[in-house]
């Protein structure tokens, strides 16, 4: 079985792609933020992390720059899902070295094709 | 809402099957209902069976097609199959010049993943003659404009950025280099004669699965005469020429593409170039 971490602020957006994930055979996990994300990761590895961009404590794009910098025996794939959908933002996060990015509000055919493209569904 | 009556159902059945081929099982009827939604909307009415009177009728000249439009399925995605589709490109993107016919395009994604690829292969870009039967679905393709959730099935991100650029209304439209390749036109596989000249390559995806038997093989015959005598079709996962057309045959050259059988009359021909 796959693993999943979710990072978000929102208990909402959480529970909602929590929802889509088991149904795609996900066994998934939750943070509120980059800080508890990047705490999580140094026990365990997910497969792949989706990423909200603006939390407090740590932001999305905090957290991969730290999780970059992290030794780790693999590298998790990582998908931004986030409401910051201008152009400027998306290429930001490619530079930082997200794989994917699912612009919000999103539904499961899209989550579920980006977990296809970046290989992990 | 109460169920569809099965007069209606055969009343609309029969109207997409003259018109396009398509034909939905009589259990699957439940779809007219979802798809006339709309319609029924933009006229104020109640019920089917109204508009179902209403075509009978024959006052509104142009009721059957914007019925024909809202029943076709026009499901899919940028890059849908994207291994077949890229092992197509592959097999012909040496070639040049290069010919490709996208038979069933619907809203557009198919064409524009073929350019994407094409143009990233870096060779010549090819001609790519975009059709479909719908005119709703070939002037959106035109447009080239994808909602939010449109562009993100199937498009990686690394493609968005590359070749669309933000529009109104979080939608996203395609660059100009990609929409110049391609040539869109309305055109009935059924009905129409293949758009003038050879291919190298045609898509015909998803669509030959809803044909009556008889149906499927004359379109694969004239796909096949539209083929160059060294041209690939590529059909949709789970569709075949085996056992539907004697002048197509599997190619060795990459999975899910068909080939030509040669022709007893074009042997002593020699053919030149590709
Ligand atoms: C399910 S879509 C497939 C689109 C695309 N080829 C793909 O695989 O994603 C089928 C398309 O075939 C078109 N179609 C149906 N009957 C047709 C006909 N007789 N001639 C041309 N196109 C037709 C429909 O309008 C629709 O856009």
């Amino acid at each position: 079985m796959k693993t999943c971490l979710i990072v978000d602020d929102s208990k909402v957006i959480r529970k909602v792609a929590r929802h889509i994930l088991e149904a795609l055979d996900f066994s998934v996990s939750e943070a509120g933020d980059g800080r508890e994300a990047l705490t999580h990761c140094r026990q365990t590895v997910p497969d792949v992390i989706l990423l909200d961009w603006n939390m407090p404590v740590m932001s999305g794009m905090e957290f991969l720059r730290a999780l970059g910098e992290e030794p780790m025996p693999r590298r998790p794939k990582v998908v931004f899902c986030t409401t910051e959908n201008g152009m400027a933002h998306i290429r930001a996060a490619i530079e930082a070295g997200a794989d994917e990015y699912v612009m919000k509000p999103f539904d499961r055919e899209t989550l579920h094709s980006k977990l296809q493209i970046v290989g992990v569904a | 809402m109460a169920g569809i009556d099965s007069g209606s159902a055969r009343v609309f059945a029969a109207l997409l099957e003259a018109r396009t081929g398509q034909r939905i099982a009589v259990g699957r009827s439940w779809r007219f209902e979802a798809a006339l939604g709309p319609l029924l909307q933009a006229h104020s009415l109640d019920r089917v069976d109204q508009l179902a009177a209403r075509l009978i009728e024959g006052k509104d000249k142009q009721l059957a097609d914007r019925i024909v439009d809202a029943l076709l399925n026009q499901e899919t995605s940028f890059f849908r199959d994207a291994g077949v589709i890229e092992g197509a490109v592959e097999a012909v993107a040496d070639r040049a010049p290069l010919r490709v016919w996208c038979a069933a395009c619907a809203t557009g994604q198919e064409p524009l993943s073929l350019a994407m690829l094409f143009a990233e292969a870096g060779g010549t870009m090819p001609e790519i003659v975009a059709t479909d039967v719908s005119s709703a679905a070939i002037s959106r393709a035109r447009e080239g404009t994808y909602s939010q959730f449109e562009i993100q099935r199937g498009l990686p991100v690394r493609r968005m950025v590359s070749w669309f650029e933000p529009a109104a209304d979080n939608h996203w439209r395609a660059s100009a280099t990609l929409l110049g390749a391609i040539h869109y036109r309305r055109h009935n596989l059924i009905a129409d004669v293949p758009p003038i000249g050879e291919f190298d390559l045609i898509l015909c995806r998803n669509l030959l699965f809803y044909f009556a038997p008889h149906q499927r093989e004359q379109v694969l015959a004239r796909l096949a005469g539209a083929l160059k005598p060294d041209g690939f079709l590529l059909l949709g996962a789970g569709e075949t020429v085996i056992g539907q057309s004697e002048r197509l045959r599997p190619s060795a050259r990459a999975r899910g593409l068909y080939e030509r059988v040669p022709d007893p009359a074009d042997s002593n021909r020699v053919y030149t170039g590709r």
